[in-house]
């Protein structure tokens, strides 16, 4: 008998609780939007932050509340925003599609490096006489970008980070890892850049680097008509508002080969190249 | 002497290889043909240009002037033309803007300001704008400059001026020789520091194993009231904190500066900068470096002018013997690695550091076997072994808070693990790090 008074005082103290929990979650209860979660469902889920919000679920917050697009995700497939715009009913954007580019084209056979022992990381690497590498303004090929891609997308070949433009969503993570401020981000559909990031005059460059840009300017004068290169003091750039066609490196004949076309700079088809 | 210094926790017992320069006399470079004055040579704001291209300047005349309260002028340091405002590497290795002097060989005078004659009963206020004017920073290498010192703000009294002559670096002897052979000068600009800051003596720290600078300074001593103290060998003595502590036996709190426990520290070499821009009107144009290092011919202690170019003043050593493997500017604790013979000399340079072939040895870095030798010798009294941890993971939060921003870079944890780990450089990391964080 001794066992019924325990048992009736928790089971009615049992209902009781309950029947407050039951008030609080009817009185208090939030609204879950549940475009929310389907849109949440729907985005790649990366949570790489490219979008400038804190991970996938506060963008799809962001975007149900009108304070993004789909197009604001750079994993997001074309396919993908359309799908996430017709569910929200409103406008597909257009989204170009850019990826991470990095300007330089100095791997170890074609700079001037110092021997350098210590901590294996740009960003480290940077502290001690600004890198152990002869061009002040070239990769150090410590990795500190690769090592902040979510994707994979950037692989350091003989002391250069390389970007495989497949495989990057253009979320932008490596461009503040570099202490160098070498990647920038360009169309994906821009094949031909400047891989050369030095203002330095030409004979400056030419002295610690093969395959730096003098700009001697043959690749504008090929360009003939076509505002396809920019030039900026001792650099010439590819004008990403009206992209050089990879036609151009074969046409202009860069003497230093710091003009390339991606995906034969992807597959290391310049080696040293140096005329 | 009032008080016995006190040792300050940690440190480490380098060999010191001083013997290789400490008994050659200071002697005077010739002049060169080109020299390269780096611009922006102190701590602070850079100095604003004051000449172009095809200028004709003297020895001592304006290059730059000050551009703000911390930032100093720049002085030509000969006569000649400016021919270009070029790049150089810097001492970080990173390229930075110089002028370009070619000099006409005659050393024409023509600095700006005038000796003053009677110092002694000069304004205190007139005194440090001089020191501001002659363009003086800390030459002992952190190049702050030296009338921001003398600045102290008004809530903070100073009742203590220190000189720093304990040169603990390892190779370095040219604050040794210039304690020896002018002796009276060093005395002179520690009077002249302390009218400026209202004291009525200094004192000048000295390590003990340089018994005849301190004899040499105790013998002159007495004319301005200053105190001489020898202090025991232990790197890093000359570090501002730990001489402080050592001679006063106060300690600067972290984040805090000397002048929130009362006190100002000026190298030695700054102070006779200070006594010969004051008495003689010289603007700070020349310094003395200790050129030194194994594979040199004949290392030596040189007075050089600013500007002067590192490939030149090795030629002054008779060149070398053997192949170097390493550069360095300053000592070999805290100097720079450089990967080039472009550098110039700066008003900072206290050495010029050739390390042979096999003085140096590649290590990998292991993992930390926690031995406790990092902890043990750290001066500041932070946990090397645990903030190396966190810099690993990169957590730079976790650092702060285990505070790294304490660190004063000595260098004395990687010098004493046996597992080479690159200490010092995972804290300058870390450092960078949070200081970027918390600008954001
Ligand atoms: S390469 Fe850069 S932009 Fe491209 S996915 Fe990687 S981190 Fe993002
Ligand atoms: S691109 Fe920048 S971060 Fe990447 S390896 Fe080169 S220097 Fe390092
Ligand atoms: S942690 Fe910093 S202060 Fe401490 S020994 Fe190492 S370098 Fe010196
Ligand atoms: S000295 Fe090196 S091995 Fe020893 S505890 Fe410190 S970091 Fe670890």
């Amino acid at each position: 008998m001794d066992i019924l008074f325990p048992i009736l005082t928790v089971g009615i103290l049992g209902i009781f609780l309950g029947v407050i929990i039951g008030i609080v979650a009817k009185v208090f209860a939030v609204d879950i939007d549940e475009r929310i979660e389907q849109v949440e469902e729907m985005l790649p889920g990366a949570n790489c932050g490219g979008c400038g919000f804190a991970g996938c679920a506060d963008f799809a917050k962001g975007v149900v509340a009108g304070k993004a697009t789909p197009a604001g995700c750079p994993v997001c497939s074309p396919e993908d925003v359309v799908a996430i715009s017709e569910y929200l009913g409103i406008a597909a954007e257009e989204k170009e599609k850019m990826v991470a580019l990095v300007r330089c084209s100095g791997d170890i056979p074609n700079t001037v490096r110092s021997l350098y022992n210590g901590v294996r990381d740009c960003r480290s690497a940077v502290l001690v006489a600004g890198g152990a590498k002869g061009c002040d303004y070239g990769c150090l090929g410590f990795g500190s970008c690769a090592e902040a891609c979510p994707f994979g997308a950037i692989e350091i070949r003989n002391g250069l980070a390389v970007v495989h433009k497949e495989l990057c969503v253009g979320c932008e993570n490596c461009v503040a890892a570099c202490p160098k401020n070498l990647i920038t981000m360009v169309p994906a559909s821009a094949a031909t850049h400047v891989y050369c990031n030095s203002p330095e005059k030409g004979a400056v460059k030419r002295k610690v680097c093969k395959t730096a840009c003098i700009a001697c300017r043959k690749c504008v004068k090929a360009s003939g008509e076509e505002d396809y290169m920019e030039i900026d003091g001792f650099l010439v750039r590819s004008n990403y508002e009206n992209p050089p066609p990879a036609s151009l490196v074969e046409a202009a004949g860069c003497p230093t080969s710091a003009l390339r076309v991606d995906t034969e700079h992807i597959k290391g088809a310049y080696g040293g190249a140096s005329k | 002497m009032s008080e016995k210094p006190r040792k300050f926790k940690g440190g480490v017992h380098p060999n010191d290889s001083k013997a290789l320069s400490a008994h050659k006399a200071i002697q005077e470079a010739p002049l060169y043909g080109t020299y390269k004055v780096i611009m922006h040579q102190n701590i602070g704001a850079p100095p604003e240009l004051l000449v172009k291209k095809g200028d004709a300047v003297k020895k001592g005349s304006l290059l730059c002037k000050a551009s703000g309260f911390v930032s100093v002028p720049l002085h030509a340091p000969t006569s000649g033309t400016v021919k270009m405002i070029d790049k150089v590497p810097g001492p970080t290795g990173i390229s930075v803007p110089c002028i370009v002097i070619e000099a006409d060989g005659e050393d024409e005078w023509g600095c700006p300001f005038e000796p003053i004659a009677d110092w002694q009963k000069t304004d205190p206020a007139e005194l440090k704008q001089r020191v501001w004017d002659a363009g003086i920073v800390g030459m002992g290498g952190a190049g702050f400059p030296a009338h921001v010192k003398l600045s102290p703000p008004e809530d903070k009294p100073v009742d203590k001026l220190i000189l720093n002559g304990a040169e603990c670096e390892p190779y370095l002897t040219a604050d040794h020789r210039l304690m020896l052979e002018q002796a009276e000068e060093v005395v002179l600009g520690a009077a002249i520091l302390a009218r400026i800051l209202g004291l009525e003596t200094a004192v000048i720290g000295v390590e003990d194993n340089k018994p005849d600078a301190i004899q040499a300074l105790e013998k002159v001593a007495g004319k301005y009231n200053i105190e001489v103290v020898s202090l025991p060998v232990n790197y890093p003595q000359g570090a501002e904190k730990q001489l402080i502590y050592a001679i006063t036996g106060r300690e600067v709190p972290v984040g805090k500066l000397p002048s929130d426990v009362g006190c100002v520290v000026q190298n030695v070499a700054s102070a006779v900068a200070v006594a010969e821009a004051v008495v003689k009107g010289i603007p700070s144009i020349e310094r003395i470096t200790t050129v030194t290092g194994k594979p040199l011919n004949d290392p030596g202690n040189w007075k050089l002018r600013i500007g002067t170019p590192i490939d030149e003043v090795l030629k002054l050593t008779g060149g070398i013997k053997e192949q170097p493997a390493k550069l360095l500017l300053g000592g070999p604790m805290m100097g720079i690695a450089q990967s080039s013979l472009d550098v110039t000399v700066m008003k900072n340079t206290s050495g010029v550091l050739l390390i042979a072939k096999d003085e140096v040895s590649l290590y990998t870095s292991e993992p930390c076997i926690r031995c406790g030798r990092c902890v043990d010798c750290c001066p500041m009294q932070i946990l090397p072994a645990t903030i190396s941890q966190a810099v690993e993971n990169n957590r730079f939060d976790w650092a702060e808070r285990l505070n790294v921003m304490a660190c004063i870079e000595c260098g004395s944890c990687s010098y004493s693990c046996p597992s080479h780990r690159p200490l010092n450089q995972q804290f300058k990391r870390a450092k960078v790090e949070i200081r970027a964080g918390l600008r954001k």
